[in-house]
């Protein structure tokens, strides 16, 4: 019982923050210089009268705000997004054609980035604590420091260049060899080609993020009573540091590696505009490219609602995991 | 002070940050000096590769404009926006978390919540957005980065109020009849500084950073030549041309580092104990 009224208001503050995203899209348009219509239509559609007269009357631009608010709302419980007068197609329809490459992409930069950060910040953190080694130590927090500092748009031409351009390991744009017509594993395979970089330029910021949380993580944990007590009972030290330290020291990172999943949204932009990845962040840069405001305010709306969706999961999966944890606990004060 | 600049001093990495950091401005402050004419204007023959002629040490574009001049006027933009868009998003997260933490009860509440939205949703989505739909130019993208960068400065500010109100000397304040305007300024802020320092010159190298995602994206000042834009109309070049973009990303990051460093050398300056105690 206790777990249902704590999963209600978390649902009840994640549709807070979408209505709070549709709120600031509907004021966003009225806050352009200009005719909310024309701003709608784009400069493509602009010059277009009968498309601008239609948009005035679906948005109700002659009533007052409210009337006008209440009719947007409306609009988007309906699934309405808009349409895209670029390309002819209504924008959720656009957007929902794009979301498995993003999906696959952001999935695994996740993984790697979470995988490899905690990795890493173990091994630096064991070599720091037990004064062995210290190289390594200083090696992986100078390259976290290097990573953080690197623009990740950078990265991935520079990924490009080294990659395909210089060494040809690797294809540079798409998602699949053009024309191949591969079936089954074979084109598993070549997407799995395309995948690789940019899943590391894209995972390899949150990595350095996720290796600087798990070694100062570590080396909080590592100095508590309990981990004496482990390591006085006669516990090896391999499993101290595996059951005991990392256990422990691994909560405050998965939270925030769910927190941190709107700036990887973010950062999903420019890594799949680099790669011409055909994802809603590629999306987002072509209704850039074209002033195609609907489509643009579509993809925000749509990517928050991924981001939430997700910072529900987890909070619901870390409370089945740590009981510890109350409703409406402050575990996201680590940001 | 001398104390701090002793302890600043020892930290080699933070002194090496400084030092790119003077450099930086140097270029942006004698760019008008060094190059008098716009680093839009074609000077050159296109792509001279870099290091081939002296007068052009990093080369050109494929437009022939010379990439040294973009590089030292870029250093304006970035510096420029860098440090007046954190300015704006520190002054509004002060303000928030000044008032949510010194208050307390509903209006901390309510402020939380808000404070949370915007760090919920994608901040550069919602900087993209906002600078497309507003128009670029300078004011827009500051605004925009304020916009999504406050809530951490808010969230600090908030609780290092919260600790300090308790404390006695703020205790004594209020016994004394000041007035809380007066507790705030003179009281509680001089002494939640030092973090707040620390978290703003963070600020300011991840405003860089998104300054310079946003003109890669064609969302920059299109007046201002800057090293994201450069990076930018670098893209389609990058079989031919590899100087193009690379020279603008090695002084993104190099800024950027070395900003971070700064950040890393005031904090461990302004706190000693928490050095002693092994981080």
């Amino acid at each position: 019982m206790k777990f249902l009224s704590f999963f209600a208001s978390r649902v009840g503050k994640a549709l807070l923050v979408v209505l709070g995203v549709v709120v600031i899209n509907f004021f966003l348009i009225r806050l352009a210089p200009g005719d909310p219509a024309a701003v709608l239509a784009g400069q493509s559609g602009a010059g277009d009268a009968a498309y601008v007269a239609q948009l005035r009357t679906q948005f109700g631009l002659d009533q007052p705000l409210l009337t006008q608010l209440a009719l947007y709302l409306r609009g988007v419980v309906q699934l309405d997004l808009g349409f895209s007068y670029r390309n002819h197609v209504p924008v959720l329809d656009l957007i929902v054609e794009r979301l498995p490459a993003t999906f696959l992409l952001m999935f695994c930069a996740f993984v790697f980035s979470l995988v490899l950060g905690v990795l890493l910040g173990v091994v630096a953190a064991k070599a720091r604590y037990r004064n062995k080694r210290r190289w390594i130590d200083s090696a992986v927090t100078s390259g976290a420091l290097l990573l953080y500092a690197t623009p990740l748009f950078w990265l991935s031409l520079m990924g490009i260049l080294l990659f395909s351009v210089i060494l040809g390991w690797l294809p540079a744009f798409g998602m699949e060899t053009v024309g191949s017509r591969l079936t089954g594993l074979d084109r598993a395979l070549d997407i799995a080609q395309h995948l690789v970089l940019p899943t590391v330029t894209l995972g390899c910021f949150f990595m350095a993020v996720y290796v600087r949380l798990t070694r100062a993580s570590m080396l909080e944990v590592i100095g508590m009573d309990f981990v004496k007590t482990a390591r006085a009972k006669g516990v090896g030290p391999g499993r101290v540091i595996r059951a005991h330290v990392l256990r422990n020291a691994l909560l405050p990172v998965i939270t925030f590696a769910g927190i941190q999943l709107g700036q990887m949204a973010g950062g999903a932009v420019l890594t799949e505009t680099v790669f011409a990845w055909p994802g809603i962040g590629r999306l987002m840069f072509d209704a850039l490219l074209q002033r195609d405001y609907q489509l643009l305010l579509g993809i925000f709306l749509v990517t928050s609602i991924l981001v939430v969706a997700f910072n529900l999961v987890t909070d619901v999966a870390y409370r089945l995991v740590d009981p510890r944890i109350a409703a409406g606990g402050t575990q996201g004060a680590s940001a | 002070m001398k104390a701090f600049l002793r302890r600043y001093m020892r930290n080699p990495g933070a002194v090496a940050g400084l030092v790119i950091v003077a450099l930086v401005a140097a270029a942006a402050l004698l760019a008008p000096l060094l190059y008098e004419e716009s680093p839009w204007m074609m000077v050159a023959a296109p792509l001279i590769p870099p290091f081939s002629d002296p007068a052009y040490p990093f080369g050109t574009d494929m437009l022939g404009r010379d990439i040294t001049a973009g590089l030292v006027w870029g250093a304006r933009v970035s510096l420029l926006v860098g440090l007046l868009s954190t300015g704006v998003a520190l002054l509004f997260g002060i303000l928030v978390g000044a008032v949510a933490g010194y208050c307390g009860g509903r209006i901390d509440d309510a402020l939380m919540r808000f404070t949370e939205f915007f760090q919920t949703i994608p901040q550069l989505a919602m900087a993209v957005v906002l600078v497309a739909i507003l128009g670029p130019s300078l004011y827009s993208i500051m605004g925009a980065i304020a916009v999504v960068s406050w809530p951490p400065a808010a969230r600090l500010v908030r609780s290092e109020f919260m600790t300090l109100k308790q404390r006695e000397f703020v205790q004594a304040a209020i016994v004394i009849g000041q007035t809380p305007g007066r507790i705030v300024c003179t009281q509680i802020l001089p002494n939640a500084m030092s973090p707040i320092i620390v978290s703003a010159s963070f600020m300011v190298a991840t405003a860089i950073l998104t300054e310079s995602s946003l003109s890669f994206l064609g969302l920059g000042d299109r007046n201002q030549m800057s090293w994201g834009f450069m990076i930018g109309a670098a893209r389609t070049m990058i079989r031919d041309a590899w100087w193009m973009s690379v020279w603008p990303g090695v002084a993104i990051l190099l800024t950027v580092l070395a900003i971070n460093l700064i950040g890393e050398g005031l904090s461990d300056a302004l706190n000693p104990q928490l050095r002693r105690r092994g981080e």
